[in-house]
Parts: structure tokens; sequence; C-alpha cells
């Protein structure tokens, strides 16, 4: 084979195989793509319908029941405005605690109860996750603003 | 006092690296051999005082120094002297001071082995390290001193991070960084060969081994991280396509396509402009690593504590090693082709595949990294990727990359002829489709596409790395046999098969359960039974912790006991789950207890991991393979 | 054009995407109230809770607010620098002890020493959250008219207190 048509194989097959990487990457990223909704604009219904998406906030102290030895459990998330009640059963992370930040992944039920299939709680002691962070910090901004006004149908905590 | 010891040698030795980056150069640029003999000596300077800092360092630590801050941030009184000592690069500042003792210890090892080299090319090799060498030492004196004080001193420290007291973290950084920073070799060897305009198939035969032994650093060490993961923060998983632990895997990703590009230069002369920009690659992306991990750009459960002075730093840095070097390569490159040609049929054309798959994959890992970046910015919300998508899009590329393995491997150099070529491979193709459909059926009982799949690719890569060795073997007498390169590819091939097998075994057999257990109760799982006989109290050192004793058995005989544990550490007041894992060669039993859930229950995970331990025996073996093969005569010379 | 220029023009393309991703921090997010009154509270004494420590108290005179709690380990790191100032008389100091149990936080005030002047007991951590804290340890300056001048997230240290505290105060006493 000449060096030119050496070169046009090569620029071929990279062509050919970025572009079925391309194809599948895009096809696949929408369904993979997980979102972080605010948990004001979850009680609001701004969230997707038919998708699992991400929650984070604060867990409400006191709020963490569950049945004597059943894994079900349950608990509610604050982002100092909203609170959103969620249900879980399963193994929870070292990290989790009341009064402290989390994220859980999964879907709104019929009940407005959001029903995680995953908790994380990928903060370290001091400072919480910065998806999270950044949403508190918005809220305690907009709560003074409005000087304590009704912001979009939650009571400020 | 020694504290103050440890930062002037830091400056000490980076006047010893401005001398080494800077006089060899000109050096070598003005045919001055007097400049260019400074190399050798600085480096050996500058390791010198580096190692000093990184002893003074661990001084600090092994005597308690809680007037250092860093010190008291990190340790602490009760904790054991062995974790003291790995705590110095458990976090940013000692980890960029780890970083640049092996940065220092490489340019020391190319300055001793490089003596048959030309002298201006290793002048301009070793000043290209000591630039770098500049860069990291300026990164850690302006913005990441190790050594400041604290006034007054800590009574005692704030402990040591529980997740990182173990001993897979104590070994497994230095491993990562060994192959981290090795790959600034490769780099430096190409700027070099830039410089002076003339790249050969002697610069590939130097380059190659430097750049296998940092390959074979760097896949250890991600080995031993997912090892690490897999038991101490796991859950049971060994991969969590983490943007920490991506960033170690791209660099390994394009190092893997930098060695088999270099066999090509080596060996015909080709893909000379490609191998070089492979090796700035390799380099650069090892450099955005550092960045994505330290900067705190990208959300990570290991990512080191945030300040943006740092990133940017290191984003000029990064920039001007980068967009340096691509110049160079813009400038130079157009006069490296060669006029040599191939056929299709030739182990060129499946090296030259090989390459652009994993540099797929590696843009693939690249972009799944970046995109929450990239979307955050174009305000489109906050968004993750999670790992369903890295499984898929990573298996694009590297399932046909499998079966082309066992192919490329025994097609000739320049033209092979398709009718023996075609005998060649009738005899592992019937054993890989035979044993690989056997082992999932037989012992596992079932067997779907993927898994099929997966098994055959495993065991037809492990089939045909063996056709080199046993024919060598069963002419043995009289002949030369294999050479240690081709030896050593045949080893590393053979623990890529390994690594498929386990990987496929345990996605599609592995079981998990978890349940609430009383002492006493008794679950079923994958066919074992779990007993709970035991939930007691027990101290450590620094913690206090619940132990569940847990029996196991099959069928009624006795397998083992396993102990989890839920410590709480005393001085950050944090809680961390310890597994129990009965490990034998063919599968793990996994026991982790969560949380007291009320009545005297805890919540249990429980996990079958069959073959999991092929995955890191099998990076163990590719490792040993590219040992082997730096041990091949042509390179001892 | 010459092709081998396509990976610098790639990575040319590619480094102003990490620049402002860095920009984009989310942890740099500044306080809200920066140049505007401190927020009202009232929280009972950590000490004696029949006390309460309020807005007011703040007033009159530049004062450090300092939200700490005792599982937090970079509060443990900068503790020592707030004995520091305190027994140098640099500046009063406010405690917010956030999200915390009493009896913890007294005994650590014990063991490593008050700095001081008064610590209110915020255990339903809604006062922290009204100054936009987001994290502990965080500490924000305080002029004599109730205006917050800065804040800072993380351990303080003599560095810091002279590069960033020092020139503010100096700035807000000149006339």
């Amino acid at each position: 084979m000449k060096p030119r048509q050496q070169r046009m194989l090569a620029v071929g097959l990279a062509a050919l195989g970025i572009a079925i990487a391309a194809a599948l990457t895009l096809q696949a990223f929408k369904d993979n793509m997980m979102f972080f909704i605010d948990i004001s604009e979850v009680v609001a219904g701004n969230h997707p319908a038919e998708r699992a998406f991400r929650i984070g906030g604060l867990v409400v102290d006191g709020s963490v029941q569950r049945q004597d030895g059943s894994l079900e459990m349950s608990f509610r998330v604050t982002d100092l405005r909203c609170e959103l009640g969620v249900r879980y059963s399963g193994l929870l992370p070292d990290l989790f605690r009341e009064g402290k930040g989390v994220v859980a992944h999964g879907r709104l039920a019929d009940d407005g109860i959001f029903v995680a299939d995953k908790i994380l709680a990928k903060h370290d002691e001091n400072y919480m996750s910065p998806e999270v962070a950044a949403s508190l910090a918005a809220n305690a901004a907009t709560e003074t603003e409005s000087a304590g006004m009704n912001v979009s149908g939650c009571e400020p905590v | 006092m020694i504290p103050e010891i440890g930062q002037f040698a830091l400056i000490l030795a980076l006047s010893l690296a401005l001398c080494q980056g800077v006089l060899p150069l000109i050096g070598a640029h003005r045919d001055d051999a007097a400049m260019m003999s400074v190399a050798r000596p600085a480096a050996a300077g500058q390791f010198l005082f580096v190692a000093v800092s990184f002893g003074c360092l661990i001084w600090a630590f092994v005597t308690d120094d809680f007037s250092v801050l860093y010190v008291a941030n990190h340790s602490q009184l009760a904790l054991p002297t062995g974790y003291k000592i790995s705590a110095v690069w458990s976090a940013h500042e000692g980890s960029l001071l780890m970083w640049l003792l092996i940065l220092a210890a490489w340019t020391i090892a190319v300055a001793r082995y490089s003596k048959e080299l030309p002298q201006k090319f290793a002048a301009r090799v070793i000043g290209v390290l000591g630039l770098l060498s500049v860069g990291f030492l300026l990164f850690a004196l302006l913005t990441s001193n190790p050594f400041e004080r604290l006034h007054p001193a800590a009574i005692d420290g704030a402990d040591l991070n529980p997740l990182l007291q173990d001993p897979g973290l104590a070994i497994h950084p230095p491993l990562l960084y060994v192959g981290y920073v090795g790959f600034s070799v490769a780099f430096a060897f190409a700027i070099a060969a830039m410089l002076s305009g003339d790249l050969d198939q002697k610069w590939a035969r130097w380059t190659r081994p430097w750049t296998v032994i940092a390959w074979l650093f760097l896949t250890v060490g991600i080995a031993l991280g997912s090892w690490w993961a897999y038991y101490e923060l796991g859950w049971g998983g060994w991969w969590f396509w983490d943007p920490v632990e991506n960033a170690s895997f791209m660099p390994w990703l394009i190092g893997t396509a930098l060695i088999h590009s270099l066999a090509v230069t080596e060996r015909r002369g080709l893909f000379k402009s490609w191998t070089l920009l492979l090796a700035i690659s390799a380099f650069s992306l090892s450099l955005l690593g550092t960045f994505l991990v330290r900067s705190g750009i990208i959300v990570s459960v290991h990512a080191f504590a945030t300040d943006p002075t740092r990133g940017y730093f290191i984003l000029a840095f990064l920039a001007i090693v980068i967009i340096g070097a691509l110049i160079l390569y813009a400038w130079r490159a157009p006069a490296l082709d060669s006029a040599v040609g191939f056929r299709l049929l030739s182990r060129e054309t499946f090296l030259l595949l090989n390459n652009v798959l994993l540099v797929v994959a590696a843009t693939l890992v690249l972009l799944g990294t970046l995109a929450p970046l990239i979307v955050e910015m174009l305000n489109g919300g906050k968004i993750s990727i999670g790992p369903p998508w890295f499984q898929v899009a990573f298996l694009v590329p590297m399932l046909p990359l499998i079966f082309l393995l066992g192919l490329g491997m025994h097609t000739a150099w320049r033209s092979q002829d398709l009718g023996p070529w075609q005998r060649l491979f009738r005899v592992p193709a019937i054993i890989a489709i035979i044993v690989g459909l056997i082992i999932p059926l037989f012992i596992y009982g079932r067997v779907g596409l993927l898994v099929a799949v997966g098994c055959i690719a495993a065991v037809w890569i492990v089939a045909s790395s063996l056709i080199q060795p046993l024919r060598s073997w069963r002419r043995a007498e009289g002949s030369a046999g294999i050479s240690r390169s081709a030896l050593g590819m045949s080893i590393a091939h053979f623990g890529v098969g390994f690594f498929v097998l386990g990987v496929t075994i345990v996605s599609a057999f592995g079981e998990e359960s978890d349940r609430a257990m009383r002492a006493g109760d008794t679950i079923d799982v994958a066919g074992f039974q779990f007993e709970m006989r035991e939930i007691r109290d027990v101290q450590g050192p620094n913690y206090s912790a619940v132990e569940g004793v847990v029996e196991i058995r099959r069928d009624g005989e006795y397998i083992g006991t396993v102990r989890p544990q839920k410590r709480q550490y005393l001085v950050q007041q944090s809680w961390m789950t310890e597994a129990g894992i009965h490990p034998t060669w063919n599968k793990d039993l996994f026991v982790a207890l969560g949380d007291r859930i009320g009545g005297g229950a805890w919540s249990v995970r429980i996990q079958y991991k069959p073959m999991i331990r092929f995955i890191w025996v099998g990076a163990f073996i590719m490792a040993l393979g590219g040992l082997v093969s730096v041990s091949d005569r042509r390179y001892r010379q | 054009m010459n092709r081998f220029l396509l990976p610098l023009v790639a990575v040319v393309v590619f480094i102003p995407i990490l620049i402002l991703g860095l920009n984009t921090d989310p942890r740099k997010l500044p306080s809200p109230y920066i140049g505007k009154p401190a927020p009202q509270f009232e929280l009972p004494g950590l000490k004696d809770p029949s006390i309460t420590v309020t807005t007011a108290s703040l007033e009159g005179r530049m004062t450090l607010v300092n939200i700490w709690a005792t599982w937090c380990v970079g509060c443990r790191a900068e503790h020592q620098y707030l004995m520091q100032l305190a027994q140098q008389g640099t500046i009063p100091i406010y405690g917010i002890n956030w999200r915390d149990s009493r009896t913890q936080a007294l005994s650590w005030l014990e063991q490593l020493g008050d700095p001081y002047v008064v610590s209110g007991f915020d255990a339903d951590a809604r006062v922290g959250i009204d100054w936009g804290a987001y994290g502990a340890p965080e500490s924000f300056l305080v002029n004599p008219q109730g205006i917050v001048l800065y804040r800072f997230a993380g351990p303080l240290n003599q560095a810091i207190w002279e590069r960033e505290f020092q020139p503010r105060i100096l700035e807000d006493a000149a006339p």
C-alpha cells in the first residue's frame, strides 16, 4: 500500500470509529443524563415526569422514620424553603445523618413522595456537595431579599 | 527548625532545577559541551534536596509536630506510625511534594541510564524534565507550602480521614504517581527529538522501555486503587467511573496506545508524528488529571480540598506545557513523514486499529467526565453522567479491540499471507468458542449474548497469546526460542484475557442482597448460607466499632467466618464501613454492616462476587508482561 | 491548513472551558450580605441559655462572627488562632455554635479555651443559614454600623487575617 492510501485508510477508520462512537454517545447521553433538581422546583411540579433525577438538600432533623427491623425507611429533605418526603429501602452511606447534606437518585411517585433508589452522601464532614450548597445558599439569599415573603408556595422553614 | 530546613531545601531544589532546565537546553542549542554537562549533576542535586524536603515532612509527621499546619490537619497522636507516614501524601500539599520527589527520581534514573545516548539528546531530555520540575516546584512553593506553621501549635491533630487509614491507600498513590509522572520521560524524549528535528528508529528504541515502565506502574497503581475502593468504600463495586478514577484511566489508555505505536516506530520507522502526538497527549492527560483532582472543578468523592488559586496555577502550567509542545509539534512533525509502506493485512494495520480504538475510548471517557461541566456552562442545568453510560460507551471501542488483539499478535510486519494466517487461528478460535460457552453454561448454569461474547473474547485472547510461547517451548532444543520482548507481549495479552473474563463473570453472575439481620438469623445468597452468630462491640486503637460475626456455610459445610465492622473514629466522629470478605481464587463472599435499624437488627449487604479477583490478577499479569518485555536484550545495552 | 496544527487548535478551544469551569465553582459563592446589614437574629446563649445574643449585640464596634461546631475539623484547626486573636484583644469574637450538641460544645470550650465574648446556640441551624453559611467554619467581619464587610469560608490563620481582614478593618476605620 502506498503512503497516501495508508493515510486514507487511517483517516477513514478514525472517522468511522468516531462517527459510530458519537452517534451512540449522543443517543445514550440523553438517557443517562441525571438532572439535579432543586426541591422547591420539584414541589412546584417542575421536574422530569418520566425519568429519574437527583435531588439534594439537608435531611430534616427528627424526620428519619423506620419500622423496627425493616430496611424500609423514610425521611424529609429540605432546601430551606420547601420540604420533600423521601422513601428508601436499603443501606445508607456512612455519612448519612439528620441535619446533614444528602443527594438522592430516584423518581417522584404519584403520592408526591420521592422514591429513591440510591442515596449518596458525597460530602465531607465540613462542606457538603457543591450542588447542594449552591442550592441552599441561593435560597438563603432569596429568603431575606423577599423579607420572608412566600416565594413559590412553600413556607420558609 | 526541621520544617524550615524542608522548605529551604525546596528553594534550593528550585534553583538547581532552573540550572538543570535552562543551561543544558542552551548548551545543546549552541553545541557547548560545558553547559550540557551541567545537566546530570544539577539533576542529582535537585533530587537530593527534594528528598531532604520530603524527609523533613515525614519527620514532622512521625514526631507529631502539630506546629505545622499540614500535620495538624492530617495526623493525630494516636494514629499508628505507619499511617502517620502515609498521611504525608494523603492530601494536596504532601502529595505534591511526593510528585516532585518522583519526578526528580525519574530524572536521575534517566541521567544514569542515558550515558549511551548522544550528549546533545540526553542534555535536552534532562533539560525538559528540569523545566517540568521548575513548574511543579513553583506550584508547591507559591500555592501549596506543606511546611506552613500554625501559631500557636495545636495540642493534637485533626486526624487522618478514616477512609484513608488503610494499607491500600499507603501504597496506591505512590505507584499511581510513578506511572503518571513517568509519562513525563516519554514527553521529554518527544520534545528533545522535535528540538533536534531528527527522529529515527533508535529514538523509539530509547523511549520504549521508559514508557513501558511508567505504564506498568500506572497499571498496578490503578489496579490497587480499584481494589482499595472495592473493600474500603465500594460496597463491593470495583470501578465507579468517578472523575478521579477517569483522570488516571485516560493517561493509561493513551499510554497503552503509545506503547503500541512506539513498537511500530521502532520496528518499521512508521507512525512517527502520531507517536509524538501520543507521547505529548499521555503526559498532557496526566496534567489534566492533576488539574481535575486538585482544582475542585468537578464533583467527586476523592477530590482534594479546593482552592481556586491552585486551579489557576495548574491550568496556566498545563496551558504552557501543552501549547508549547503542540506548537513545536506543528512546526516539526510535517518533516517526519516516512515513505515506507505496508499491506492492508499486516501488523501495522492492526496496531493502527488498536491506536484508533484506544484513542476513541479515551475521548469517550474524557467527554463523559467533562460533560457535567460543559452542560452547566451552557446553562443546561446540573447534570451527572451515570456509570451505565460509561459502561455502554466504553464497550463500543473495546469489543472490536479485544477481538482484533488476538489476530494482530500473530500477523507479520509489512505483509502477511492469508493462508497460513487463517490456519494458525483455527485451533484458538475453536477453543475459544467451546471453552467460552462451557464456562458460563456449566459453571454458572446460564448464558446470555453479552456473557457469551465476553467469555469467548477472553478465552480467545488467552488461547492466542499462548500460541507463540507454546511453539517456542515445543521446539526449545537448539532454537533461540522466543525473545523477551515477544514473551512480554504474550504475557500482557494473557493478562488482558484474564481481566476480561473476570469483568464478564462478575457483572453477569454476581449477586447482591440487602437484608435485615438479627443475631441468630440465616440468609441464603447464591447458594451460600450466611449466619449472623453474634453482633458485639469491639475497640480499636483510635476507633470503637460494632462487629458482626458471620459464619458462611454451603449445604451445611463450613466455609469460613467473616467479621464486618461499623467503626466510629473518635476524633473525627465519623463512621466507616469495614466489609468482611471471604476471598478464594474463584469468588469473594462479601458482608457489610449498614445501620442499626431497631429491634436488635442491622441492615446488612451480602454479596457473591464470582471471579472478581481475576480483574486485579489480570491487571498484575499485564504489568508483569511489561516488566518482562523491558528486560529484552536490545534495551539492556 | 496544516493538519499538524489541529491538535493545537483543539487544545486552544478546550482550555477556555476549563477556565470558565474554575469560575463557576459554586464554593466561591459570595455571601449575599456583603456590604449589607447583618441578618437579624436572636439566639439563646450557649453557656447561659437565659441570655440572648442578638444582632444588636454586635453594634458599636468592629466584630468577628464565627460559625463553629465541634464536629467540624476546620474549626479545630482555627481554634488556636481564634484564641490568639481573643487574648491579644484584636477583635471581639461572637460565636454561633451551629448544628451541635450543647454538652459537646461546652466541653470543647472547656478543653480548648473559649475565645468568644459569647456564643449563641443555633441547634436547628436557622441562624447559620440566615448568614448564608453552608459549612463550618465561616467567619464574618461586621463593622460598628452592623454592615457585613467580609466573609471567609474555611479555617482562619494569621496569613489570612493579615491579608484579608486587616486591610478591610483599616479601610473601614478611615474616614
